[in-house]
């Protein structure tokens, strides 16, 4: 073995001993969850502690007459039971949404929703709790609903936002009808109609996408504790943004915000679900406060599919123009978005849409005009972004099913129109006609490798043999290609654009190494399972040469971790991750100049490798992290502070732009209407890869999230808007039965703003995943002559897509 | 209300309790017993994140009354490790295999894995993803969980394990 063979050998051996970035780590948090050893909210058992529990209003549109708690608060083991009244005279029956509205937390003179929250019964436990909420006598008048969105801003439509109706400039503007919350356009109107009205090609399409729910496996919960001699409030709940939860608790309730210590411990799932303000955060709180013992509140299921924020609900007329050989040219959208009875979306201030304005997708499509109309229903209140960021499941939904109807329209095949109309690899930066600047891409080699791997010829090959054999009788499956290419935007963001609150978009890391060279590292997010504690220790593993085992990462405890904006929009790597790869440099600048003291030679001739400084061409000369961090604490340079930490609060100049080619091959019984995935491959760029592992499960689970909304999960309503369905026997989610085997794949286009180029996955595989099944799905019945077919795609409506058409004999 | 007297064995531990007879199994552990492990999801016996062993039956514990235990040996989350607190095979295998995210349906997934590889120690595939369709996963899309449990199931019966390539 030559010398440099050894010191390559030995620099291996170093590097792998950190499990920094790169490696497949396996995750520290699985050492609790697979003994049970979680901490979640519900766990949490204090002293003395009281339960809470709603009683709800079984109309979606009433007005309550009379709410009589005398027969509930008789009950033995009642403690107390809250009304509107009670709230009021504290100013707490609203509450603040994140945007610019109001929500009730208890229905003072009406409800809007089925399901909405009228009183909070306090009791000694969740059983009497729950008896005693069937003890409250309310008395209603129903009045006329709405539940259809078209039909809320008729002239004769009740309305419904009595508290707000004389109001008509709302938080982002003029409303138009006392049911209308706001009007958001983007892009040159005239411009796009110019060139649809001269346009070779258009296509037009309503391309719904429906209602539904993040659902995590763990509902939404809290447990207060009020300590009137200090006058502090704790609060644990299940909270994707626990800084923010401090800031909003403080101002709503007018508690110094020192005294409110937010602690988010384990969260079961988040998938946007958990970013909002509930009414039972706030109830737990009161209760709290004027009892002076800890309360809990924990929802069931029914309460949190039919209560808490819903997403989706977008009904999007999508418009594109292109020439005869296939160059889109330009695209209209004009959006209805159903928000429900409160304006309650969880989106940065500035964008009531959120980022739908990422609609022109993949492709290089110079003019554009978007137009979102939000407006009220007897709905519950939501519209969070159910793992994706900010409305762009629905934007890539609306691109990529248009792409497909234009490629039908003009008889090309869908992979080449797309590849067509990318953005190519020299556009970047590339400045969208809505507004974006595209941080990086390379579109068509992605979609080139995902087209080789699935062999893309030859299943459009076997498509047209299986379309004549249908034709001729010989089968009764329809086979369809789902493809899609999306481009999301993730990591909110850069202050100028993105607020919550007035609050920049930042997110922080403060990383302080202890003498020994152990490691406490805190960030602002705050992880819902996907694997923060692990990963965050691989960024700092890599950027400071200690191993990943000795760095403890703790997020949640809103008392010791610096300030962040939270965990949604796959911001946790784009934002936190950059503050903490930031932070982590300021460490080594500072251990570079202690090595150089402890050395005795200057900074500048010092050079990192791996774990330590060493001296330039003098490699046997070296300093260890670990004992540059022993001597920051005891010896560290004159006129130099000792200790070893720092702190990053980072304000991205950008956001990030990961992208992924999808394909989907189905099978459709015709008869049935029954639809089977054979493959499903996803490829998928996210910039450069800290752990594969947590990768490859971030996509398996954003594709099976995409799988139920695409193909049956739905929050349905019917005319008198009661909520149909609201458990788990009705609203799907998939068991490893019916879900698709999953083959990953991936290229690397680094973020080029971003400190270690990485973009953020989480989401990536949801946005892309529901356009490439509905494309399957579409693909399948297209050269039937069926149309655009709307999601969910469960086997009862294929069933009717196949009779309408006539298949059925 | 009156209260029933039950006695059971949980994790091996003989155990005695007053319970209502309307408390539910989950209940009675997590809160009477302060085993957290098991949770729950759904109250409706859909998705298994409250399954614990009882009598070597895999039971959703939010579908059964505490006085149903009565005079059976319960198995929780708590008393799969080994006796020298190393993780058991199963455990073992979700942690090797990324079968787990959130935590949250892990410890009723390993429970139910567990009935299902001693009813079966050499499961396939499919015999696995129909072992445990009573137990609903939102954040991994079962392709981890089942090589979690054909993981588990090699280390039992002394066969090797090959990892697919991604």
């Amino acid at each position: 073995m030559n010398d440099q063979t050894k010191i390559d050998q030995d620099r291996a051996e170093r590097t792998e001993k950190l499990q920094g970035m790169g490696c497949k780590r396996k995750r520290v948090e699985d050492v609790r969850f697979t003994q049970g050893k979680g901490s979640y909210v519900d766990d949490l058992k204090l002293p003395g502690m009281l339960f809470g529990d709603f009683v709800r209003s079984p109309h979606a549109h009433a007005r309550i007459k009379s709410i009589d708690t005398s027969r509930a608060k008789a009950l033995p083991g009642v403690v107390a039971v809250l009304t509107a009244a009670d709230l009021k005279p504290l100013g707490l029956h609203y509450m603040p949404t994140l945007a610019g509205d109001v929500q009730a937390v208890l229905a003072e003179e009406k409800v809007l929703f089925q399901n909405q929250e009228v009183a909070f019964v306090i009791a000694e436990d969740r059983y009497i709790a729950s008896d005693a909420t069937e003890l409250v006598d309310v008395e209603y008048e129903a009045l006329p609903c709405i539940v259809d969105p078209f039909k809320s801003m008729l002239p004769d439509a009740p309305i419904l936002r009595e508290d707000i109706q004389d109001k008509m400039e709302g938080a982002h503007g003029p409303r138009k009808h006392p049911n209308h919350i706001f009007e958001w356009k983007i892009g040159d109107k005239e411009a796009t109609d110019a060139v649809f009205a001269n346009a070779d090609v258009t296509i037009k399409e309503m391309l719904v996408d429906h209602r539904t729910h993040p659902s995590p496996l763990e509902t939404c919960q809290s447990v207060a504790s009020f300590d009137k001699v200090k006058g502090e409030l704790t609060l644990w709940g299940t909270f994707q943004a626990p800084h923010v939860i401090r800031t909003v608790v403080s101002l709503i309730s007018g508690l110094p915000e020192h005294k409110i210590h937010v602690i988010a411990p384990d969260i079961g799932g988040g998938f946007g679900n958990k970013v909002g303000a509930y009414a039972g955060y706030v109830c737990s709180v009161v209760g709290s406060i004027v009892l002076g013992v800890p309360v809990k509140w924990v929802e069931d299921r029914m309460e949190n599919l039919s209560a808490t924020s819903f997403a989706r609900d977008y009904h999007m007329t999508t418009e594109l123009a292109a020439t005869k050989d296939g160059r889109i040219q330009a695209m209209r959208v004009h959006v209805l978005a159903d928000h429900g009875a409160f304006d309650a979306c969880a989106d940065p201030s500035k964008w009531p849409a959120g980022f739908m304005n990422i609609c022109t997708g993949s492709y290089d499509i110079p003019t554009a005009h978007l137009a979102v109309d939000g407006v009220y229903t007897n709905k519950a209140s939501g519209g969070v972004a159910y793992r994706c960021s900010f409305r762009v499941t629905e934007a890539a939904f609306a691109i990529e099913r248009a792409v497909e109807l234009l490629a039908q329209k003009l008889g090309m095949d869908a992979a080449e129109l797309r590849i067509k109309n990318f953005i190519k690899p020299e556009q970047f930066p590339y400045q969208s006609a809505l507004g974006w600047e595209y941080d990086s891409g390379d579109y068509h080699t992605a979609m080139k490798k995902a087209m080789d791997t699935i062999g893309y010829t030859e299943l459009r090959e076997e498509q047209a043999k299986k379309r004549e054999a249908f034709k001729r009788g010989e089968t009764r499956e329809l086979m369809g290609i789902g493809i899609s290419f999306f481009t999301e935007i993730v990591g909110a963001g850069p202050a100028k654009n993105c607020d919550i609150l007035g609050i920049a978009m930042f997110d922080s890391a403060e990383i302080r190494i202890h003498p020994t060279g152990s490691v406490i590292a805190r960030m602002g997010t705050k992880s819902q399972g996907q694997g923060h504690e692990t990963t965050y220790a691989q960024i700092i593993a890599t950027e400071i040469g200690i191993p990943a085992d000795d760095i403890m990462v703790e997020e949640g405890n809103t008392d010791t971790a610096p300030y962040g904006l939270g965990t949604y929009g796959s911001r946790s790597t784009p934002v936190a991750g950059a503050a903490t790869a930031v932070a982590a440099r300021k460490i080594k600048a500072k251990a570079q100049m202690i090595a150089a003291h402890m050395m005795e030679v200057h900074e500048g001739d010092l050079e990192w490798d791996v774990d330590r400084f060493r001296v330039k061409g003098l490699p046997e000369k070296f300093k260890t992290m670990k004992e540059i961090a022993w001597a920051a604490y005891n010896a560290p340079p004159p006129n130099m502070e000792p200790g070893l930490e720092a702190v990053n609060y980072y304000e991205p100049p950008n956001m990030t732009y990961p992208f992924g080619a999808y394909f989907c091959v189905m099978d459709i019984d015709v008869d049935t209407g029954v639809a089977k995935t054979r493959r499903f491959y996803a490829l998928d760029d996210c910039g450069t890869r800290i752990n594969p592992m947590i990768i490859e499960g971030q996509v398996h689970g954003g594709l099976t999230e995409a799988f139920a909304c695409a193909m049956g999960q739905e929050i349905r309503y019917d005319e008198q808007g009661n909520v149909m369905g609201a458990s788990f026997m009705d609203f799907f989610l998939p068991t490893a039965v019916e879900t698709p085997h999953w083959e990953t794949d991936h290229t690397v286009t680094p973020s080029p703003h971003h400190p270690i180029g990485a973009k953020g996955v989480g989401e990536s595989p949801h946005v892309g995943g529901v356009p490439c099944f509905s494309n399957a799905v579409n693909d399948a019945y297209a050269f039937l002559g069926a149309g655009h077919i709307q999601m969910p795609h469960d086997a009862w409506r294929l069933w009717t897509v196949g009779e309408k058409l006539g298949l059925h004999t | 209300m009156t209260k029933s007297h039950i006695e059971l064995t949980i994790n091996g531990k003989k155990v005695e309790a007053l319970v209502e007879p309307r408390t539910l199994l989950i209940h009675f552990l997590r809160e009477q017993q302060n085993l957290t492990g098991a949770h729950i999801g759904c109250d409706t016996g859909h998705c298994g994140a409250c399954t614990v062993d009882m009598d070597d039956m895999s039971v959703k514990s939010c579908m059964t009354f505490a006085v149903q235990a009565h005079g059976t040996e319960i198995t929780t989350i708590e008393g799969v490790a080994h006796a020298d607190g190393t993780l058991s095979a199963l455990q073992e295998g979700f942690r090797m295999m990324h079968g787990l995210q959130c935590g949250f349906c892990t410890p009723g997934m390993i429970l139910r894995a567990h009935r299902l590889l001693q009813e079966n120690p050499t499961p396939t595939e499919d015999e696995i993803r129909h072992g445990i369709s009573g137990n609903l996963c939102r954040c991994t899309g079962y392709v981890n969980i089942v090589k979690s449990i054909q993981y588990a199931a090699a280390k039992i019966n002394g066969t090797p394990f090959q990892e697919a390539a991604e």
